[in-house]
């Protein structure tokens, strides 16, 4: 019978105080008075009005909310393509390099997928801009959209599928009635990564954006260069919200569905 | 099962991918291979094509090594290689060091329990990364948190911001979910009853652990060092937020290369010593997705 000991309860605790405890700061003091993070200066909101101004700040997070969209949206599509072929395609020619191209940008370091980006928008003679960006945060995060589809495709029964055939569907009627629905959850949380991704970058984006087109992350990475500021605290507490009430949803939504079934 | 034509499915993000992957990475290599040049794009020579065979002749005429030649003579590249390296390592070390015991005493716990913990390490991955390593910065500076913590209890200040530990601290945190969730998959997965079997043919609790627990869980322990010494190699975040201005990192390099001096042929030729670096435990990482997933 498994139970955790003593050990295994303060191990886990205190990994979790570590991974928690910068966050939970953050959040505390973009509400605090003072500028000095030693000092607790009372309750405020004004670092948050002062983000309110700051018309740089506000065209940076648009920009990158629209990037975020557009890029997650094409690499959740693309990313599914490409799960479907890796788990139903059989062992098709030039899957090897196919499974390998896919997988490559999970562990290749951005400083490289970001040059060699940039590269290719050179030679290709693109300006760069916003949708040097959009394309270049596809390309990387429909590697992770893959990895999740693939994950939820292959432990779904095929059979299911098949059996929706013999009942004299199309493979492609049985692929959208009977295996999208059943993959649905995944396809959403790929797109929640990827989405999230997006918003998160800041080495891919410094290489391939151009002026107009500066994304949150390079607005806040030159703030932060300059030193601790509570306005970057405000707005980390604004985008650490945001992300935790889609993951508290996603999760409800993937609950619901868990017990319907 | 009915395969068909279902890999078709794969030609639009095979080309997406040969576009905006693949042939990237010939242009890096490329790249690597010509030389800096005051002109825009700043590096020659250019593929002429309208020149026909006589303009590739000489574009092909115009690569060399110089590029490369130059990375180990200069102190500045050696040294960022040796300590991107050590750096790694050394927090990789720190990480299974750290993440083992957690990823253990998780798998410890009852189902339900188990799956709000898997769900409590993954939360803070979703939370902007620049945003956490820059709630560090406030910990560790000279007059920050850390230090004021440690003046009341009445020991001396500690110099972590802008040093090589101030680096090792963030690469720990951002990284322990890459670490921790790889150990937690294969622990819980284990059969308990070997670890009973272990015990009443004699074992203590620790020999069955170190006899039987452990040694189970080395693909665990692979994957998740693979994992996070890959990308920590090429980190430009962290060592450029928490590392003081002698924390070389070959990321670092690339991009002061093509940033700051302007250096296109050198960045790419760092990048491609970063990649040949990187290849044995990239295409090691992926034989072992290929077997998990499969």
């Amino acid at each position: 019978m498994r139970r955790p000991s003593t050990f295994n309860r303060v191990s886990v605790a205190a990994g979790l105080a570590f991974l928690y405890a910068p966050i939970v700061l953050l959040v505390v003091y973009s509400f605090n008075a003072s500028r000095l993070v030693t000092v607790w200066g009372g309750f405020s909101t004004r670092w948050y009005a002062a983000l309110l101004r700051d018309q740089q700040m506000l065209d940076a997070i648009w920009v990158t909310l629209r990037v975020g969209v557009i890029s997650a949206t094409l690499a959740t599509v693309l990313g599914t393509l490409a799960a479907v072929a890796l788990v139903r395609g059989g062992r098709f020619r030039g899957r090897t390099a196919f499974s390998g191209m896919v997988y490559a940008p999970l562990v290749m370091p951005e400083v490289i997928l970001g040059l060699s980006l940039l590269l290719l928008f050179v030679s290709l003679g693109l300006p760069r801009g916003f949708w040097t960006v959009t394309l270049s945060h596809a390309t990387v995060t429909l590697c992770y959209a893959t990895v999740v589809v693939q994950a939820r495709l292959a432990s779904f029964d095929g059979a299911l599928e098949e059996a929706a055939q013999d009942l004299g569907c199309s493979p492609a009627g049985a692929f959208l009635r009977v295996t999208l629905p059943n993959i649905a959850p995944a396809i959403a949380a790929a797109w929640m990564l990827a989405f999230t991704l997006s918003l998160d970058d800041l080495v891919i984006a410094s290489f391939t954006s151009g002026p107009g087109a500066t994304t949150l992350p390079m607005r806040l990475y030159s703030q932060v260069r300059l030193g601790v500021n509570p306005e970057i605290n405000a707005v980390s507490t604004l985008l650490i919200g945001l992300v935790t009430l889609g993951v508290l949803a996603a999760y409800l939504v993937q609950r619901r569905r868990a017990d319907r079934a | 099962m009915k395969r068909g034509r279902t890999w078709l499915a794969a030609i639009p993000p095979y080309l997406w991918l040969a576009l905006f992957f693949a042939l990237p990475f010939l242009l890096v290599a490329k790249l690597s291979l010509s030389d800096t040049a005051l002109a825009i794009p700043p590096y020659a020579p250019r593929l002429d094509w309208s020149r026909g065979v006589a303009g590739v002749m000489a574009f092909v005429r115009g690569l060399d090594l110089e590029a490369y030649a130059r990375l180990p003579q200069d102190r500045i590249y050696v040294s960022a290689y040796a300590s991107s390296l050590r750096i790694a390592a050394l927090a990789t070390a720190v990480l299974l060091v750290l993440g083992y015991p957690i990823a253990y005493g998780m798998s410890r716990f009852g189902p339900a329990a188990r799956q709000a913990l898997v769900m409590a390490v993954i939360l803070p991955f979703w939370t902007s990364f620049l945003i956490r390593i820059y709630a560090w910065i406030a910990i560790l500076k000279p007059a920050g948190l850390l230090n004021s913590l440690l003046a009341q209890v009445g020991l001396p200040p500690l110099q972590l911001l802008n040093s090589e530990a101030g680096v090792i601290i963030g690469l720990v945190y951002a990284y322990l979910p890459f670490m921790v969730l790889p150990l937690y998959a294969v622990l819980e997965k284990q059969d308990e009853s070997l670890l009973e079997a272990a015990q009443d043919l004699g074992a203590t609790r620790a020999g069955a652990f170190w006899q039987v627990t452990f040694p189970l869980s080395l693909r665990g322990v692979a994957a998740g060092a693979l994992l996070c010494f890959i990308p920590m190699v090429g980190e430009f975040v962290i060592p450029d937020l928490l590392g003081g201005s002698e924390t070389l990192m070959l990321g670092r390099t690339v991009w002061t290369e093509f940033f700051a001096n302007r250096d296109w042929p050198a960045a790419s030729a760092v990048a491609i010593v970063l990649l040949a670096t990187l290849l044995a435990p990239i295409l090691l990482f992926q034989r072992q997705q290929a077997k998990v997933l499969r």
